[in-house]
């Protein structure tokens, strides 16, 4: 009864901050001389309205989805797994290795490629885990710099290794690709591709993991009380190690699903993706719940897509976009509407009670 | 004259009456003590005399004039002081700073210290709390901090000071001195109300003492015209029975055998220094002890929490030093922590979440990969029907359940593994009495089933209620053992001290 009652009113306080955050984006837009009624015009109609526009959309939400459910069960198990950003790259590096490296029946070759791609990215997160475990050092600094070593990582290996010094490599073999014909043509030629029920899946087995096996129980004890944990014999190490591992794999299959699904070649990159600390923003606005992760991830994946058509239609710079998702992520964060909410409740029944 | 007069005084939070229609009066110059049990109400009430809440129905007179307190500020102008029970002082400041901070009588943006020094320093003397105004907080002790607290209050001109829950941090001899502390203040013309829900206390010190039960006040009696049971029965709502009924024990076999164990503290200082102990199966082993001992790395080593640094650890004939936690565990080990909040509960957890938490991993609860949480679920509502654990469900969060009702969920999961050594340790810290009595029968109930206890506690009462032998400990060793029923607790008070035995009791 109690749980319910929280949910709903964790939920409530995420629509109101979704309405505030477009509200303080509206008012930049009026700020610098644009019309946020054509601006906000602009982006729903592109969200829902033609096919072509939901499958974009869709692409969009797909790796949001697995990078905020990658920094969800870091953040249940006491972690806060900032490299998913950079788990995400080796995941697309190695699923670009595979692809183009490796000759494969068709389904089998994408199947390799995703599975190397989620160890790599689980190797990836394996270090800041280990160190954590055995010395103690705080993992989001260990995270950061990885995310830069695996930036230069990839980008030496897209140009010596990979291509013959060219900046970005052959596309990958079709054997490896995830797009599939039907999808593309429900979307209307959309890049949609089979990410996106991976994603799913995904989300699913983190559900499962956290609330249903024997694992999950431990993880979430341990990110809950680590002495109570050790007290009951669970080896809180362990569970660090192998929360990092997990949401590393997952953000390495985020990397090898956009790479096998979405651009279908690698890039040398001036700088990092920003998926991965896109995720955090997810995990923070869904409570850290896988549902709440799908569901945050619709948002901003729809906020995204919506942006950078609004550029077109209604010549709005895409970062009035950012300034809406920040504002969004400060109200949640500073859990603004929730206390509002309690004040309000409790001098209502002040005012019962002396009634 | 009455002081303070509260009258019909109800505070509502949410649907929760925390104080309903409660009447005091506290006169000039008594010690006038509130008990109830834990979440009573006391608190509530003390907090609408400081202002920190606004009540929603009632009055509030202060020397006979009705007023409205709308802060602490409030309260400090009508002389109203609070001795808190979680010290509010700043540790690397001096007495003197933190006596008058928020209070700094400055003249031209300066602080003249070395008068306020000599203000502390009468106050101090006239009261006789030997207070040094120089010292700094962080090198003094509990008892002294104390007094800084309520320093605080007189030097703000206080002369109804509240004194809430003052003996739960004090060494026994600390709380004879704070006695003799009050009895000076009142003579000297202040007013003391004592919370507290300690009935020895109340029956030494006090003058008279309103209960409160529920939210309700149920009477204001004289002290000298009562007795603990009298107490005691109007808190709780029924008799209390201060008589454990404890058959004698019935000692077989060893089952815990500790053969000169050393334990170095967290700072790698030693702490626990070369102790043996043994314990047999169907008795209750009771050490006592001053806090910082060795007690909690005593535990710790044989839990397998803490490495022993050297000796072994023997339980059900096997050696288990320095084994994993969960090795010991199995070995026949049920651990009640010391501190429920740090190691006994995932506070976040549900109840039967919790229940689980040192059985998750077998069956029927998990395959080795699921958790079956319908079987979790049948489980937890069975030991809480037969513990008597009030939560509104199994799936509330051990962070709403009280203090007692967390310890009873604590002793459920421990108890009901049927361990063949349970270690009680601090089992009934801030619990008030009708659960202390259930902890106490639980204990005693697992000792009569043939297993053995071990119960550490700072609480002498208790330890030589409930054990069948005695162990001191001081300085990381056994000092010596005493009977429980035969021995004073001026005996065990300077074994605690560091004396040795006469003649040297049973063992």
């Amino acid at each position: 009864m109690i749980g319910k009652l929280n949910r709903n009113s964790t939920l409530l306080s995420s629509i109101i901050s979704i309405i505030l955050g477009m509200l303080v984006g509206a008012i930049a837009m009026l700020l610098s001389g644009y019309d946020p009624i054509s601006a906000y015009g602009a982006l729903f109609s592109s969200v829902f309205g033609s096919a072509s526009d939901m499958g974009e959309t869709l692409r969009t939400i797909t790796p949001l989805i697995f990078a905020g459910l990658a920094v969800a069960l870091a953040f249940r198990t006491g972690m806060f797994n900032i490299g998913v950003e950079g788990q995400l790259v080796i995941g697309s590096l190695a699923a670009a290795f595979v692809g183009l490296k490796l000759e494969l029946p068709p389904v089998l070759h994408a199947i390799v490629a995703l599975v190397v791609g989620a160890l790599a990215g689980a190797i990836w997160a394996l270090i800041p885990g280990l160190l954590k475990a055995i010395r103690g050092v705080h993992e989001v600094i260990v995270c950061i710099m990885m995310n830069w070593i695996a930036l230069f990582l990839s980008n030496y290996m897209v140009g010596k290794v990979l291509s013959n010094n060219s900046d970005s490599t052959e596309k990958i073999h079709p054997s490896a690709s995830i797009r599939v014909d039907f999808l593309t043509d429900m979307f209307d030629g959309a890049r949609v591709h089979l990410g996106l029920i991976l994603a799913i899946l995904t989300t699913i087995f983190v559900y499962v993991l956290l609330f249903r096996t024997k694992l999950g129980y431990e993880l979430r004890a341990v990110g809950l009380n680590p002495d109570a944990s050790e007290y009951a014999g669970m080896s809180v190490k362990r569970n660090i190690i192998l929360s990092m591992m997990i949401s590393g794999g997952i953000a390495g299959l985020a990397g090898a699903v956009e790479l096998l699904g979405t651009s279908e070649y690698l890039a040398i990159n001036p700088s990092l993706p920003g998926t991965g600390f896109d995720g955090i923003a997810v995990a923070l606005l869904g409570a850290n719940t896988p549902i709440g992760v799908v569901l945050s991830s619709m948002l901003f994946g729809g906020l995204f897509n919506g942006g950078s058509n609004m550029q077109y239609v209604a010549e709005v710079p895409f970062e009035v976009i950012r300034i809406v998702f920040a504002a969004i992520i400060l109200f949640v964060a500073a859990n603004f509407v929730k206390q509002l909410g309690n004040r309000k409740n409790r001098k209502k029944k002040g005012e019962k009670a002396s009634a | 004259m009455n002081v303070v007069e509260m009258r019909g005084i109800t505070k509502c939070f949410g649907s929760f009456t925390a104080n309903d229609n409660i009447n005091l009066v506290v006169k000039k110059g008594e010690i006038h003590a509130l008990l109830g049990e834990n979440g009573a109400g006391k608190s509530t009430l003390m907090n609408i005399l400081f202002g920190l809440y606004q009540p929603e129905q009632g009055k509030v007179f202060i020397k006979e004039k009705e007023v409205a307190i709308t802060g602490p500020t409030m309260a400090n102008k009508l002389g109203i002081g609070m001795v808190h029970q979680h010290f509010m002082l700043v540790q690397p400041f001096t007495v003197t700073e933190n006596i008058i901070l928020g209070d700094e009588r400055a003249s031209g943006g300066r602080i003249d210290y070395k008068k306020a020094e000599r203000e502390v320093q009468a106050l101090s003397d006239q009261y006789g709390l030997q207070v040094d105004p120089r010292a700094v907080v962080a090198d003094i002790g509990v008892g002294m901090q104390q007094r800084v607290e309520i320093l605080k209050t007189l030097y703000r001109g206080a002369d109804i000071l509240i004194f809430d829950e003052p003996t739960a941090v004090l060494t026994p001899q600390e709380i004879e001195e704070l006695t003799e502390i009050m009895r000076k203040l009142v003579k000297e013309g202040k007013t003391i109300i004592f919370i507290t829900h300690k009935l020895k206390e109340i029956m030494s010190t006090c003058d008279r003492c309103t209960v409160i039960r529920r939210g309700k006040m149920i009477d204001t009696v004289n002290i000298s015209e009562t007795n603990e049971n009298e107490l005691a029965s109007l808190m709780v709502g029924r008799e209390v029975s201060f008589e454990l009924d404890k058959q004698p024990s019935n000692p077989q076999e060893p089952v815990l055998k500790v053969q000169s164990l050393a334990v170095d503290d967290n700072r790698n200082n030693p702490a626990v220094r070369g102790l043996d102990l043994e314990i047999k199966a169907g008795e209750i082993v009771g050490i006592a002890g001053v806090d910082g001992n060795g007690q909690s790395e005593l535990i710790e080593a044989i839990c397998g929490l803490m490495k022993p640094k050297s000796g072994r650890i023997i339980l059900n004939n096997k050696d288990v030093t320095g084994l994993a936690p969960r090795k010991i565990t199995e070995t026949g080990l049920g651990h009640i922590p010391e501190d429920r909040h740090k190691r006994g509960l995932v506070l976040d957890f549900s109840v039967s979440e919790n229940i689980i938490l040192q059985s998750y991993y077998k069956k029927p609860f998990s395959n080795g990969f699921g958790i079956n949480y319908k079987a979790v679920g049948d489980y937890a509502n069975k030991l809480i029907q037969e513990f008597d654990v009030r939560t509104p469900d199994k799936d509330t969060p051990a962070r709403a359940l009280s203090g007692g009702n967390q310890q009873k969920a604590i002793i459920a999961r421990e108890v009901d593994r049927n361990p063949s050594l349970l270690i009680a340790a601090q089992p009934t810290r801030g619990l008030d009495v009708g659960a202390i009595e259930f902890i106490h029968k639980r204990l005693i109930q697992h000792r009569d089933t043939g297993n053995a206890v071990l119960l550490v506690s700072l609480e002498l009462e208790e330890v030589l209620k409930v054990s069948d032998r005695v162990a001191v400990i001081y300085e990381g060793k056994i000092q010596g053992w005493v009977d429980p029923r035969t021995a004073t607790e001026e005996e065990l008070g300077l074994l605690m001290a560091g004396s040795k035995a006469k003649g040297g009791a049973s063992q």
